[in-house]
């Protein structure tokens, strides 16, 4: 099964997969969202949804739907 | 010397971009939209050294060249035409220390563009406590431009921004990047089709589209040869190019940029702590709202008073110094009484703005959205339609144009169809002076019935937003991609320069814009109700002196004379008393008599008005949509009242007060006067509980604002919704009140 953003814990990091071109919207590219790039989920909403999250030192709020798109490698050693 | 240096400035949203532009231009600036669309333009000059000046023009805040929203659009669309006479000789890109990366994704772009770019670093004042150390010497190289470090927060670097400005001549045009690298033989077949063309600007023609549906906006025209390739592939090769454009910018910055981890970032982390917290980040907003409220129905009060006052006394002095005659009556009731109309409302306009700049100002609006994203969604709206819906308390106006930040059009759409349903503040006059009139007076729990209605009213208007949001996003066949992505900027103190321009920017838009509409109407108003064709018109003075003769006054009249001549005769003994003076009862009936002709005479005017509106032009419309009025109790100059509303909601007392013939605003007055109006077939109160919950109803739920069906079309480009918002509100109003009139009566 493979990890998403989605499946982040609050405080926990991953490293962004590569990720099949076309899907993810190019504005979320701009903002860092790159292959490679470390995603530390930094709070989450009530209700769950939306998520905000670091990346790349970038701070953004994402819908779940989206962020279950990026795949990513989960940091195991991370804090908390 | 005459010849100003063109200067655009280009930057990420939170930049600082703003601060950057009223730094340079100061006061000296002007706020307008770009022909046809909404999205705003600023502008303004700026003094630069050795006697050269600079139009500045303040473009909207984009994150790259890639269009994702109409405010980006403006931006490439400006870039890309040469002939544009806005065209910038040279572009300012603002940064900011802490996002370097990611601004200068945007400055490649530019740079790509061969387009001659400075680069601005702003709020460097941030640089030691983020523990951020920065090679300027090296970036300059490796960039090819020149680079000013700026901090608009304390006043630093902004002259070594206009020195690189009036030298832009020697900044090189060379671009930083090579993107035909992303795919060689696409751009190839590109050339040899267009060999005198620039290929990136061509790249960026072509791409325009992709990734926004524009809704206004003039499409660039592009030769069927040049869409070789689908939506997706060129999706896939813009992705290409910013991955491309990433990899050099990691490589500068490896290099030129150092950042210790180990600094402080505490602040942000505990502040997202507590205002995105699932209990206290709602009841923290829940307490802003409040306030907000409170500042605009209840601080806003005093100016407005005063404001009131005021253009009554000026109506009132024109009136006595002017002679008297037509112009001068235009001039007292119709210009004097328009113009009170609009600038009554720049108190609240302008706390309104003054609590959203700080919101905004200071990052917390973004956490607003996160929190109620979720929320919002099942009624197909968005987390960024809060802002809107809040916005409408005060007026739906600048509400529909703060939509714009919302990236999905379904969800823009269903925010701009919905917002006018929430309580403006123009609703407000009609609903205090109906409700003190049929909510009696009483106590529930400690609250007052008459604050309970209100308060009702306010649930009414917002749940008829929310409602009619799920209605609409049910129906509406409208396919788009929910792409919400959203910057949490870091919080930040607000500027008050900042804060005091937008608020002073935003209320002369609104007093300019709105005022021009309700001046019109109350001109065109004034027109209509002193103006008619029949015999009874012209010779209303006669008609009513005789009809005095014979009949004496109107019951109301006889009342109000009797009041005001006792009340006169008591504040007469009351001040004989005080002064000591002692008046033989000769003079004091000498005086009364003179009063009582005064009032007489007052009287005799106001019937004679009464009577002549009653057969003006205004009058005459007014019998004829009485059949259609009565079925919801309200009497032929109600439906007047009713009718001007659709120009603007607010006119409603102003022409019951004209109707009445009461000669004054002063809401006591009109009230006294409604209460007194008496329905000729029933010979009962015209106003009691289930004609003013009927009228209350109405005006909740009608589109009655000339306004904002015009912004509106402006925003969505078509007559079709702005139509639609006024049929269908309009007719579902008519029902509930019919339905409440009728069930209640």
């Amino acid at each position: 099964m493979t990890t998403t953003v989605a499946q982040l814990k609050r405080g926990q990091k991953g490293i962004i997969k590569e990720f099949a071109d076309g899907i993810l919207p190019v504005k979320l590219m701009e903002m860092g969202c790159l292959p490679g790039n470390e995603i530390e989920l930094v709070q989450v909403a009530p209700l769950k949804d939306p998520i905000y999250i670091n990346c790349n030192g970038t701070h953004i709020a994402i819908r779940r739907s989206v962020a279950s798109l990026i795949e990513l490698e989960i940091i195991e050693d991370s804090p908390i | 010397m005459s010849k100003q240096i063109k200067v655009a400035l280009i930057g990420n949203p939170n930049t600082g971009k703003t601060s950057v532009f009223n730094q340079l231009t100061g006061l000296k600036q002007k706020v307008g939209n770009y022909p046809g669309i909404t999205v705003e333009k600023k502008e303004g000059i700026c003094k630069l050294p050795r006697g050269v000046k600079a139009h500045i023009l303040d473009l909207p805040g984009t994150y790259s060249l890639n269009t994702t929203s109409l405010d980006e659009s403006v931006v490439v669309e400006l870039l890309l035409n040469k002939n544009d006479k806005d065209f910038p000789d040279v572009a300012v890109v603002i940064s900011d220390v802490e996002n370097l990366k990611r601004n200068l994704l945007l400055f490649t772009q530019i740079k790509d563009l061969k387009i001659p770019a400075i680069l601005v670093i702003n709020m460097a004042d941030r640089m030691v406590r983020k523990g951020i150390s920065l090679d300027i010497d090296l970036l300059e190289e490796k960039l090819n431009t020149k680079i000013a470090l700026v901090s608009t927060r304390k006043g630093t670097g902004i002259d070594k921004v206009k020195e690189l400005i009036a030298d832009y001549k020697n900044l090189s045009v060379e671009p930083n990047i090579d993107t035909t690298v992303i795919a060689p033989e696409y751009f190839d077949k590109l050339k040899s089709t267009f060999p005198n063309e620039d290929l990136y600007k061509l790249w960026l023609v072509i791409t325009q589209d992709v990734n926004f549906m524009p809704i206004e906006k003039n499409p660039i025209t592009i030769p069927a040869s040049f869409k070789t390739k689908s939506k997706p592939e060129l999706k896939r090769l813009q992705q290409k190019e910013t991955i491309l454009r990433y990899q050099f910018i990691n490589g500068i910055l490896k290099q030129a940029y150092k950042v210790d981890v180990n600094a402080a970032k505490g602040l942000r982390a505990t502040l997202d702590k507590i205002l995105t917290h699932k209990v206290f980040g709602y009841l923290i907003f829940f307490v802003i709202l409040l306030t907000i409220f409170q500042a605009i129905y209840d601080w806003s009060s005093y100016p407005m008073d005063f404001i009131d006052a005021l253009f009554a006394s000026g109506s009132e002095w024109v009136k006595n110094t002017l002679p008297p005659g037509v112009f001068t009556d235009l001039i007292a009731e119709g210009i004097l009484a328009g113009i009170g109309g609009v600038v009554i409302f720049i108190p609240q306009i302008a706390f309104l703005f003054l609590f959203i700049s700080l919101l905004e100002e200071s990052g917390y609006m973004s956490r607003v959205v996160f929190l109620m994203d979720r929320l919002m969604r099942p009624f197909g709206l968005s987390g960024k339609s809060v802002v809107p819906l809040i916005s409408g308390t005060a007026c739906a106006i600048p509400a529909i144009m703060a939509t714009r930040t919302i990236e999905n059009w379904k969800e823009r759409l269903i925010t701009i169809l919905v917002t006018p349903f929430t309580t403006c503040s123009a609703r407000l006059p009609v609903y205090l002076i109906i409700i003190a009139l049929v909510i009696p007076d009483g106590r529930f729990l400690g609250l007052s019935y008459q604050a309970l209605t209100l308060m009702l009213l306010y649930l009414i208007g917002f749940g008829a937003a929310i409602f009619s949001a799920m209605i609409l996003n049910k129906i509406m066949k409208i396919k788009t991609k929910t792409f919400f992505v959203m910057e949490m900027p870091n919080y930040k103190l607000p500027l008050l320069k900042n804060v005091v321009y937008t608020v002073l920017e935003k209320t002369k838009s609104f007093v300019i814009g709105a005022g021009k509409i309700i001046l019109a109407i109350s001109i065109i108003l004034w027109f209509l109700g002193s103006n008619g064709y029949s015999d009874d018109f012209y010779n209303a003075e006669t008609i009513v002196k005789q009809k005095i003769e014979k009949e004496g006054f109107t019951d109301f009249n006889v009342e109000s004379m009797k009041s005001s001549l006792n009340s006169y005769k008591e504040s007469l003994h009351d001040s004989l008393a005080r002064n000591g003076a002692i008046l033989d009862k000769q003079a004091i009936t000498d005086s009364l008599q003179v009063k009582e002709i005064l009032l007489r005479q007052k009287a005799e005017n106001q019937e004679i008005a009464s009577y002549k509106l009653e057969n003006s032009y205004m009058g005459i419309a007014g019998k004829a949509i009485a059949p259609i009025v009565h079925p919801l109790g309200y009497d032929w100059k109600i439906g007047i009242a009713v009718l001007t509303s659709f120009a603007a909601r607010e006119v409603f007392v102003g022409t019951l007060a004209t109707i009445y013939s009461v000669g004054s605003d002063e809401e006591d007055t009109i009230k006294n006067r409604m209460a007194a109006e008496i329905d000729p077939v029933t010979k009962k109160p015209l106003f009691n509980l289930a004609s003013g919950i009927s009228l209350l109803l109405f005006y909740a739920f009608a589109m009655q604002c000339m306004s904002t069906l015009a912004i509106v079309k402006r925003e969505t480009n078509t007559w079709k919704w702005p139509a639609a918002q006024l049929v269908f509100m309009s007719l579902f109003a008519y029902i509930v009140a019919l339905i409440a009139y009728q069930t209640l009566k």
